[in-house]
């Protein structure tokens, strides 16, 4: 069985159009992506994004994570150098239907998220007997 | 008929170059123009700016332990360096890795002060994986209104 091919292969670009409502560009945040025997872990890179600020929504099979970004600078800042030119992260994911999208659990420190997406029980991997005839 | 296209009434084209100029100006340098120290948009990405009395530099560093952000002004030169481990450090046999996009190791950057900023007073702060470093500028350099005394006969 192809377990999570489609979480690896589809990022924010191919991410339905609905998802991209607002007009508004927004940076792709990198990630890395881990599977063990009881789930994947996800983490992300999303420098400048509080608590409050960060959205995760799982609607159907379609994870998505999007956040403001909010520096908190004077307002008289007149910017002379940008390399951050978006005001907001985006990305999305197909998750497979052996992962538990009820039981997500994210955590938020200096502007890494890590999330974990545990198997459902029944998708763990069993080991099978070979029983001989 | 006007005699030419550059010469439309109501001035349209300079108003197209002042919005292009206002964006240049709001927008940084792009395309063909870099940064000599930062051709390869490095690690942290940074965003410059200038207020009245400071220049403010914003270093998207996130996972970093602030106390371990090595920060140095020299000669002009802010250097910011450190290292950053993203990969788990030990790694269970049954694992499968998708995706390693997050910058692992080491990183430098050296950002180019202007003239006018004072090494002796910067400061620096850590919140939500954004560094921001603030130089002062130093005294003489902040626009001073200079009073006009009225002739005398």
């Amino acid at each position: 069985m192809s377990t999570t091919q489609e979480v690896v292969t589809r990022a924010a670009a191919q991410a339905p159009q609905e998802q991209r409502q607002q007009n508004v560009p927004a940076l792709i945040p990198p990630v890395d992506i881990v599977e063990d025997d009881s789930g994947i872990t996800l983490s992300a890179d999303l420098p400048g994004v509080s608590r409050e600020a960060l959205q995760i929504r799982v609607d159907g099979d379609t994870l998505t994570l999007e956040a403001p970004i909010q520096l908190g600078e004077a307002s008289e800042l007149e910017p002379v150098y940008v390399e951050r030119r978006a005001g907001r992260y985006l990305r999305s994911f197909t998750l497979s239907r052996e992962l538990d999208s009820a039981n997500v659990a994210a955590t938020l420190k200096d502007g890494v998220l890590t999330l974990r997406l545990p198997k459902l029980e029944q998708a763990r991997p069993r080991r099978i007997e070979v029983r001989a005839s | 008929m006007y005699p030419s296209l550059l010469s439309f009434p109501g001035d349209l084209f300079a108003e197209f170059d002042a919005l292009q100029r206002q964006m240049d100006r709001l927008l940084g340098p792009r395309g063909n123009t870099s940064s000599i120290r930062a051709v390869e948009r490095g690690f942290p990405a940074v965003n410059i700016g200038n207020t009245p009395d400071a220049v403010e530099v914003y270093a998207f560093a996130p996972g970093i332990d602030p106390g371990k952000i090595e920060l140095t002004v020299d000669k002009g030169l802010l250097t910011i360096a450190g290292e950053r481990r993203t990969a788990p450090p030990e790694t269970a046999p049954k694992t499968n890795v998708y995706a390693r996009e997050r910058v692992d190791g080491a990183f430098r950057r050296v950002i180019a002060l202007p003239e006018d900023a004072d090494p002796e007073r910067v400061d620096a702060s850590y919140r939500d994986g954004v560094l921001r470093i603030r130089v002062q500028r130093r005294e003489a350099a902040r626009p001073r209104r200079i009073e006009v005394s009225g002739a005398t006969a």
